[in-house]
């Protein structure tokens, strides 16, 4: 192995480059499921209209939302007043710190939301005044958006909206939305009606209770009651899909190429070393062990790719991106992210490749016969 | 001459090895052009965009309506040639799987706008004539066989409800770059029964579509639709059709880049490969060309011998590559629904940038080689073993 130190080198490159790309996709898509996954709550429970792909599609009106919030599990506060927010989203324009205008959540919230949602603190400023066109913003869009700091003002709807604050929910997709008093924007965009309605369950594991209650009632048969953590993960599901299809399409054949890498080499590998397969072979070992051998060398050299591959994919963990998310149409912000499984599975990858390159010549190299090995020098 | 016989005979010296570089190359131009065939997909809206046509949305951001009450104002502005409107209507067809654009628009205006949506004459009338009758693009009467008659029941979300439109018509596109997977129905049998049921939300269209006389006077025409309407309530944004589109590409621009990324890995893939391959040789034949050199054979044969050979095994297998991606993207299209991408061809600019790459590659790979076997002394070169 040692011998061919750069065909070798070549080799494990490559192998390197292929897992290297194909760790990247699976963080990638992981990202975005772990940021929306992370947004929801398991004691939560969000309703949207039944047919509506994302919130900004969905309508409820608020005589609707006072007939879900007379439900039974509902959590109440101290004073009686049930944890919830029927919240209108909505997307604006804004320009973005590299140029170009993209897509922002807006989100109308009420009073109970910090407690509907704890992970979600101020990070600077204060929160907005209740009543005031005052907004605070999620902390990956101060970063990526011009204009989005606090003291700024933002404009739409016909009105001027300061900035005062920055919110910090720990990655979730909160940190790429707006939000504002729910009445001030209701008013300032001329609606009447949320888009969902977010609340707590007064105790765990009491959602099948709570749904088929909200499914007995003949008022709310347009609409859906679901876990609010399983709703955002669906959010998720077609650019994580997406990626991760595209991704794996494009590494397998990828990983075609680098595999006949790793088959010239161990060729080659073969044929220079066929005077010590017929000495080894003349000392007794089994064409089973030259097999053996051959083929641990050549997964031996994958994995290495590999590792070296994953290595400098872990560092991708660094970096975040902020795009277009295509199931809610607005900008999402979430970083690389590597579980157990992208790791397991990027080496197995490797292995693969190295298993499947190298079949073929150790096969020949147990093949060879004793004499001629031996004479072809 | 003699160098070409010599060329061929090397690279057949090794059968499989040379055989299993250009499937390696083949395989990774075929990938590469499948990687730029989906990046050409995304800007397919703005190389089918009009310069003639401008597109006036609510300011604030697109899921924004307007008031109705625009177009005749819009209309009433010089050089302003037809004005139609579209209205972004969504829903569900049989489950949230089965996307393509469902678009309430103005049957008067909206085939004067879009010119690239042919319809037969009698579908056209027929089309008119109903009010909740819907025209649908050929390829989607392909994917779900909709055919005249049919009734398309859809269930609203933006408008909530179960509604059901007529097919009475089946638009062609005019040439490959036209998507033909959309769906159009009356804007007016839309608004009829908002004002029914929500009478807060009537009378309100998703964005306007201006056909100008002249598309060099595009700027000056936005700029006074949106002084029009500077201060109400709908503020507007007009912008050409190609700039609108942009903005949708630029917001993806990420994966923009994590593709046209990969497609740089894979020439890189190749270039290991074909190098690989190169240096092997190259390092078997130290002799040889020890003995060539003896010989007095120049510099410039031995470049031409190394180089040849390179150029050979990268052509074939860019060639290769390049005859079996057309296929290859063809079952990718077939393979994702067509409403996914509804333009997927593999345009002239994809096929020379995988031949050009072959070629680099090709060069790139034989220096190492060539300047071993430049550099090697002659001496040194007869007395290697392998």
């Amino acid at each position: 192995m040692g011998t061919r130190r750069l065909t070798t080198g070549i080799t494990v490159l490559g192998v390197a480059l292929v897992v290297f790309v194909f760790a990247a996709v699976l963080m990638m898509a992981y990202g975005v499921q772990k940021t929306l996954v992370a947004t929801g709550s398991d004691q939560n429970v969000l309703v949207a209209r039944k047919a509506a792909n994302g919130e900004i599609s969905s309508i409820i009106d608020r005589e609707t939302a006072n007939i879900i919030l007379t439900l039974p599990h509902i959590a109440k506060s101290s004073d009686g007043k049930p944890i919830a927010s029927g919240e209108p989203v909505v997307i604006i324009n804004l320009d973005k710190v590299g140029g170009g205008l993209s897509n922002v959540t807006v989100r109308g919230v009420s009073l109970q939301v910090f407690t509907l949602r704890p992970q979600v603190r101020l990070k600077e400023g204060r929160m907005f005044t209740w009543g005031a066109r005052e907004l605070v913003t999620g902390v990956s869009i101060a970063k990526n958006f011009a204009g989005s700091q606090i003291g700024n003002v933002v404009r739409f709807a016909g009105d001027n909206w300061t900035v005062v604050g920055i919110l910090d929910s720990d990655g979730s997709g909160f940190d790429s939305e707006m939000w504002g008093d729910v009445e001030q924007l209701l008013d300032a965009f001329n609606r009447n009606a949320y888009s969902t309605l977010t609340f707590r369950l007064d105790q765990p594991d009491v959602f099948t209770e709570f749904a088929s209650a909200f499914n007995k009632e003949p008022r709310l048969q347009q609409f859906e009651p679901k876990i609010e953590r399983r709703f955002f993960e669906e959010q998720s599901e077609l650019m994580a899909g997406f990626i991760r299809i595209l991704g794996i399409f494009i590494t397998v054949i990828f990983s075609a190429g680098a595999t006949i890498g790793a088959m010239i080499t161990m060729y080659a590998a073969v044929a220079n070393r066929t005077v010590e397969v017929g000495t080894l072979r003349a000392l007794g070992f089994r064409r089973r062990s030259v097999l053996a051998a051959f083929l641990a060398e050549s997964i031996l050299l994958s994995l290495i790719g590999g590792l070296v591959g994953l290595f400098f994919a872990s560092f991708l963990q660094l970096f975040s991106i902020s795009t277009l998310n295509f199931g809610s149409f607005s900008e999402l912000a979430f970083s690389f992210a590597l579980s157990p499984s992208i790791v397991i599975s990027s080496l197995l990858f490797a292995v693969a490749m190295g298993l499947v390159g190298g079949f073929l010549p150790s096969v020949r190299a147990a093949r060879l016969n004793i004499v001629s090995a031996l004479r072809s020098a | 001459m003699k160098v070409f016989k010599l060329i061929l005979k090397n690279a057949l010296r090794h059968k499989l090895r040379t055989a299993l570089t250009i499937l390696a190359i083949a395989i990774a131009v075929m990938a590469f052009g499948l990687l730029r065939t989906v990046v050409t997909a995304w800007y397919a809206g703005v190389d089918a965009s009009a310069a003639n046509r401008l597109i006036t949305r609510q300011a604030i951001s697109f899921i924004f309506p307007l008031p109705y009450s625009y177009r005749d104002q819009i209309a009433k502005i010089p050089s302003v040639e037809q004005v139609t409107y579209l209205n972004w209507f969504q829903g569900v067809y049989i489950d949230k799987n089965q996307f393509f654009a469902r678009m309430a628009v103005d049957p008067e205006t909206v085939f004067d706008v879009y010119p690239e949506f042919l319809l037969e004459p009698e579908q056209f009338q027929a089309f008119k004539r109903e009010r909740s009758s819907c025209i649908v693009g050929a390829d989607l009467a392909k994917q779900y066989g909709f055919k005249l008659g049919d009734i398309i029941p859809i269930e609203g979300d933006i408008y909530p409800g179960s509604w059901q439109f007529v097919v009475r018509g089946i638009y062609k596109p005019r040439d490959k770059t036209v998507d033909g997977t959309q769906m159009f129905f009356h804007w007016q049998y839309l608004d009829e029964r908002v004002r029914k049921e929500s009478p807060d939300r009537a009378g309100q269209v998703g964005w306007y579509v201006i056909r100008i006389a002249d598309p060099a006077q595009s700027g000056a025409i936005s700029n006074q639709v949106d002084g029009l309407f500077k201060n109400s309530r709908a503020e507007t944004k007009t912008e050409t059709e190609r700039a609108f589109q942009q903005g949708f590409i630029a917001a993806a621009g990420a994966f923009i880049t994590a593709m046209n990324f990969m497609s740089f890995v894979i020439i890189g893939i190749i270039m290991l490969v074909v190098g690989n391959t190169m240096i092997m040789s190259a390092r078997e034949r130290t002799r040889e060309y020890a003995v060539f050199k003896t010989l007095g054979f120049s510099a410039g044969h031995m470049v031409g011998l190394i180089l040849g050979e390179s150029m050979l095994i990268s052509m074939l297998g860019g060639g290769l590559g390049l005859f079996l991606t057309f296929p290859f993207v063809a079952g990718f299209s077939a393979a994702v629904p067509k409403s996914f991408f509804p333009i997927f061809n593999i345009e002239p600019i994809t096929v020379i940038l995988g031949v050009s790459s072959a070629l680099v590659v090709g060069v790139i790979a034989s220096i190492f080689p060539i300047q071993r076997a430049l550099t090697t002394r002659i001496v040194d070169g007869l007395r290697h073993t392998g």
